[in-house]
């Protein structure tokens, strides 16, 4: 009796302290969200989409080119890493055969894991220290190479979902393999596809360890694509680390502004996801 | 009628060939080949560029470029031991901390909560996931650096103060604190591919312990966990990877420090952070090849770290996906 009493309790204490644990990892993100709203918001004006970042001293002024560079390096990041993303996964699920494709599985993996910062001494060294300057190129390649993996691991992933019978009725009707792909699987893939393309996107947004010495940071706009170019999250890096509470408090605003654009596209992507679920459930 | 034969397979082979041609399926293997293949080469370049520009500091320091001690750009004399200790305690302080913690919520969320409690929470942290990590830097500097410097540390020298561990004033900022923000990065890692693994235990599993008398905590903890534990341990590897690489957020919370320390209350420095504050400073061939070495060392910790992840997650998925 003694005996069942103490397993009793021990089953429902480690229970509850498994409960406790959920309550404790969950909470943490609305604490950084609430605590990031709470200071964020005070600090974020009209100001801070329009204006250039002003020298400490100076209240007022904002971040409206760290908001475009970022669009910028995201751009030149989505236009190398989607197609070589996309592209390569069409080949890992339709075309390969065995060893090629593991190959390069293995080492797309690989590159996912390569931390950032590595990935930013990579993109100085092929980029930044032949063309003896910092640039928006160079930072745009380094997000690529983190969007590649993801991309291309997603593209592969939803490819083969697609039912071999799909591909077998498409081929029987006398369509190229080509074809097939291009009208057949892929489209009915195209939501996974997206989610992870989406994905890849936020996550590289909110980079700045492989911009630190790639597209550097700029106060100013920059003139084109060579010059150095100014990123939200370096900015918030700069600022938060400075010992000026103006800058702090534009450090909280970039941070709001972060978040909620890397938070606004996850949802999206889950949304995408949801919604291609039913549509081939229905 | 045998020249027939003899000259067919001349006139035939070329239609065939422009035929493959015009369906377009030779052409399309060859350019989705391309691209997945400059995903390889890519890879390979980036391995080859570390261990060239490399090159003049590992000609010069060797294998003593990684148990040296002192970080001096003034005499070019450079050595890595100081943070790749730094990586290592700061990664370990993290577990210690979202091991248990990660574990637990993760038995929680495929024992005992309903599912869709539990997809709402794995959901929650899945995004937590998503948060940038300049953003984690952010909120450490401004909450928990303080928090840190005036109750906790303070409260471990008073109870704990005997110990080396917790020696020397409280700066807030160190290889404790950045433990900890890395333990609240690494714990959704932890918690989402574990909660995979212990899904994928077969219910018949359960069902058995609890038919020979078993409480629901014995029957998780002595059978669905150790039934999972492969996965589990891939999950905190793939932690450990992210900690080790993991830069922002623990730049702004080391207190870039580059001595061995064995009090955790003091600043320190990581390899990630270190590259990260000095490389467009540095001056010099042999300061910017031994940051350059810096980075191949944390290349090839994080690799081995992230291959022994995957082997261990294949080999659990493969066998909870067997029908039981």
């Amino acid at each position: 009796m003694d005996r069942i009493t103490r397993r009793n309790i021990v089953n429902n204490v480690m229970l509850t302290v498994t409960g406790i644990c959920t309550v404790l990892t969950v909470s943490v993100l609305f604490l950084i969200l609430g605590y990031l709203v709470y200071n964020g918001w005070r600090s974020l004006d009209w100001n801070f989409f329009t204006k250039l970042p002003l020298a400490p001293g100076e209240s007022g002024g904002g971040m409206a080119n760290a908001i475009v560079g970022s669009g910028i390096l995201i751009l030149i990041a989505a236009a190398i890493g989607i197609p070589v993303g996309f592209m390569g996964g069409v080949y890992l699920a339709e075309f390969g055969g065995k060893t090629v494709p593991m190959l390069i599985r293995y080492t797309a993996d690989l590159l996912n894991g390569v931390p950032s910062i590595v990935i930013g001494i990579f993109a100085w060294t092929v980029i930044v220290v032949p063309m003896h300057h910092f640039s928006a190129w160079a930072g745009g390649f380094a997000l690529s190479l983190m969007m590649i993996p993801i991309g291309l691991r997603a593209t592969e992933q939803f490819l083969r979902s697609v039912p071999d019978s799909l591909r077998e009725g498409s081929l029987a009707l006398g369509a190229s393999k080509t074809r097939t792909i291009v009208s057949v699987i892929v489209p009915a893939a195209k939501q996974g596809i997206l989610t992870g393309m989406i994905l890849g996107v936020a996550r590289v947004s909110g980079e700045a360890a492989p911009l630190l010495f790639t597209s550097l940071n700029n106060q100013y706009w920059a003139n084109n694509l060579n010059e150095p170019i100014a990123a939200l999250p370096l900015m918030i890096y700069e600022r938060a680390t400075s010992p000026y509470d103006d800058f702090h408090r534009q450090a909280w605003a970039a941070g709001l502004v972060l978040l909620v654009l890397v938070l606004i596209a996850n949802l999206a992507s889950r949304w995408v996801l949801s919604r291609g679920a039913t549509a081939q459930r229905g | 009628m045998g020249t027939v034969v003899a000259t067919a397979p001349p006139q035939t082979r070329p239609r065939k060939m422009i035929a493959f041609w015009r369906d377009g399926d030779q052409i399309s293997h060859l350019v989705t080949f391309i691209f997945a293949a400059s995903v390889f080469l890519v890879t390979v370049f980036l391995v080859y560029e570390l261990w060239i520009h490399s090159g003049p500091s590992r000609a010069k320091f060797g294998f003593n470029f990684l148990a040296g001690t002192t970080w001096d750009p003034v005499t070019d004399q450079f050595g890595a031991l100081p943070f790749i200790y730094g990586t290592v305690l700061t990664s370990f302080i993290a577990l210690v901390i979202s091991v248990p913690l990660g574990v637990g919520a993760a038995i929680f969320l495929s024992e005992l909560a309903p599912p869709k409690l539990s997809n709402a929470c794995t959901f929650l942290v899945e995004l937590l996931a998503a948060v940038p990590s300049v953003i984690f830097g952010l909120l450490a500097i401004f909450t928990l650096v303080p928090l840190m410097r005036q109750y906790i540390e303070p409260f471990l020298k008073h109870t704990l103060g005997d110990l080396p561990l917790f020696q020397g004033p409280a700066y807030g900022v160190g290889y404790l604190t950045a433990g900890v923000v890395l333990a609240i990065m690494t714990f959704p890692f932890i918690i989402s591919i574990s909660r995979e693994a212990l899904l994928a235990v077969p219910r018949e599993q359960r069902e058995a312990a609890l038919a020979l008398g078993a409480t629901k905590w014995e029957s998780t903890w002595q059978v669905v966990v150790p039934f999972a534990r492969l996965g589990i341990l891939g999950s905190i590897f793939l932690a450990l990877a992210r900690a080790l690489g993991e830069t922002m957020a623990v730049t702004m919370v080391i207190g870039n420090d580059t001595g061995i320390h064995t009090s955790l209350l003091s600043p320190g420095y990581t390899i990630a952070a270190i590259i990260a504050n000095q490389f467009t400073e540095a001056t010099g061939d042999i300061y910017l090849s031994a940051l350059v070495e810096l980075g191949l060392v944390l290349f090839a910790l994080t690799m081995v770290i992230n291959a022994a992840a995957q082997l261990l997650i294949i080999a659990t998925t493969r066998k909870g996906s067997k029908p039981a």
